[in-house]
């Protein structure tokens, strides 16, 4: 028996091991790339680097100006339709969990959060770039609400699933009208979890590439045009990367270590505000 | 019947074909505090809750027959006006965590929109919390979050949110089933006080509460209000034999 039960420690202790180096084995890939990001891309990043548009090749300098303003023109645009629109279908799957609409339309929020984001592309090509008749920031940023959608509807749904009916019912047996219950109650309580998923789905478009190519495309030049093209990062970084220039390797690292900068600070942002709105139920 | 504030006439609720209130009758006096008692299922909580028709809020759910709120049907009238009328209390007491413990208490005014002066508001607050007796209590965090205090302040603030909206009826679905026995009692003494100016029909597990608080109780046993009569004669010398066989504890 004692025996027993000192190779069952060593087992326990063995098991123990393998999952706690494994816990840190994962941190790994994200350390290394960081790091390698970092190192990389930080050199390139001066004052010129982010008001310049790009240098034409040979041409010392240049920047990335037209992607930025570029990217957050098109964020912005898709964020404006995706989250009205995701917060108020997931009020409604969350409010009316059995009836069938509920079903099929959560159904297609699942379906549309596993199309690879380079169909999203061509069907926004075939649907919008076609038609118009050319490359625009409008169907960039079509593709990109696309892409948000289901990320918002599903965090709103689980966000207000978790409320208690309790606090439906306090505020409906005061006599108020079910539109500000929901706007009142429900959406203020459950704020923090809408946030979160909001800057996620933001986190998680900014670095899309696939459905730009077919539908902003890219601008080597300044614009602030909607109806034309617009370069993003994510689409700098291609054409930069595989340039045969090596100064435009260069500004790709660049805009890579600011893509990354952006995506890191947006999911930082979003555990603090979590924190320090999360309501205590 | 002057003094009558509700009446039931044939009322009867379903949750899809499941007939859980049966034909119920009966008629509450004002400033009387009523007790419903009867075994879990019997229909005490749906009854309750069809009164200020959120009964109907639940899928399925169903109701025929009329409850006349000083005279008007309430399935006549619009359900957010009847709600607006009625106070209800809750079994877990739920303040709105969004909110101070200030705005809770105004919160009937706040979420419907209903602009008030913020003296007005300091009347309502302070005359609430006093009336709930939470006042002395509370008086110094009034703008902290309402779920900061124990369950048992928890729903005397929500007692004082029902009374803010000057209700002349107070509903209160099993309000100590999840208090401990000190909040419980505080709750408890609380109704012999607003008993002056309110109307209470209490729904109870609970028969020593019953036998406590109320003036009257009714008796519900299988959808049915089986006996409605004074407390002091229902605990002592029942009519019926159901009712005596529950009070003497043969069935729960």
């Amino acid at each position: 028996m004692e025996a027993k039960i000192g190779t069952r420690n060593i087992k326990s202790m063995i098991f123990k091991g393998i999952i706690v180096f494994f816990a840190f084995v994962i941190t790994l890939p994200l350390i290394v790339v960081l790091l390698y990001i970092i190192k990389q891309g930080i050199t390139q990043v001066n004052w010129t680097f982010l008001t310049h548009v790009p240098a034409p090749p040979g041409e010392k300098g240049g920047g990335i100006i037209n992607a930025l303003t570029g990217s957050f023109i098109m964020v912005l645009m898709a964020s404006i339709v995706a989250v009205p629109v995701g917060i108020l279908a997931g009020i409604y799957l969350s409010e009316n969990p059995r009836t069938k609409l509920a079903y099929y339309s959560g159904l297609c929020v699942d379906i549309l959060q596993g199309v690879p984001s380079i169909v999203v592309g061509i069907v926004v090509y075939f649907w919008v770039v076609k038609p118009i008749g050319g490359f625009s920031a409008i169907a960039g940023s079509i593709a990109l609400a696309i892409m948000m959608l289901p990320i918002i509807i599903r965090s709103t749904e689980q966000t207000l699933k978790l409320l208690p009916d309790s606090l439906k019912e306090a505020a409906l047996s005061l006599g108020i009208p079910y539109h500000r219950v929901i706007l009142k109650v429900i959406i203020p309580c459950g704020f923090a979890g809408i946030l979160s998923g909001i800057t996620l789905s933001i986190a998680r478009i900014i670095g899309e590439t696939a459905p730009l190519l077919f539908t902003a495309l890219g601008n080597n030049y300044f614009s602030l045009k909607i109806t034309g093209q617009m370069e993003s990062l994510p689409h700098v970084i291609f054409t930069y990367a595989t340039s045969p220039y090596d100064d435009w390797h260069d500004l790709a690292w660049g805009a890579s270590f600011i893509l990354l900068l952006f995506v890191l600070t947006l999911n930082i942002v979003t555990k603090l505000l979590t924190r320090k709105w999360k309501i205590q139920l | 019947m002057e003094n009558t504030i509700v009446r039931a006439e044939n009322y009867n609720a379903y949750f899809g074909d499941n007939h859980v209130v049966k034909d119920v009758n009966i008629s509450i006096n004002k400033n009387e505090v009523i007790a419903v008692m009867g075994p879990s299922g019997c229909g005490k909580t749906t009854f309750l809750r069809g009164i200020n028709r959120m009964h109907e809020l639940i899928p399925n759910a169903t109701a025929k027959g009329k409850i006349l709120l000083e005279g008007e049907n309430v399935y006549d009238m619009n359900a957010i006006y009847v709600r607006a009328k009625i106070g209800m209390v809750f079994q877990r007491p739920n303040p709105f965590p969004n909110l101070s413990i200030y705005d809770n208490v105004v919160a009937g005014y706040l979420l419907n929109g209903i602009k008030v002066s913020k003296a007005d508001k300091d009347v309502i607050v302070e005359r609430s919390l006093t009336s709930a007796a939470l006042w002395k209590e509370v008086k110094d965090s009034l703008h902290k979050k309402g779920t900061f205090l124990s369950g048992g302040q928890q729903q005397r603030l929500c007692i004082a949110r029902a009374i803010a909206m000057q209700p002349e009826l107070i509903l209160f679905d099993e309000p100590t089933s999840a208090l401990d026995p000190i909040s419980t009692s505080s709750v408890e003494a609380l109704f012999h006080e607003l008993k002056e100016n309110y109307t209470l029909i209490i729904v109870t597990h609970n028969m020593q509460q019953a036998a406590r608080v109320s003036d009257r109780t009714a008796f519900f046993y299988m959808g049915e209000l089986v006996e409605f009569d004074d407390t002091k004669q229902m605990f002592t010398a029942p009519a019926d034999q159901r009712t005596q066989n529950y009070i003497t504890g043969r069935f729960s």
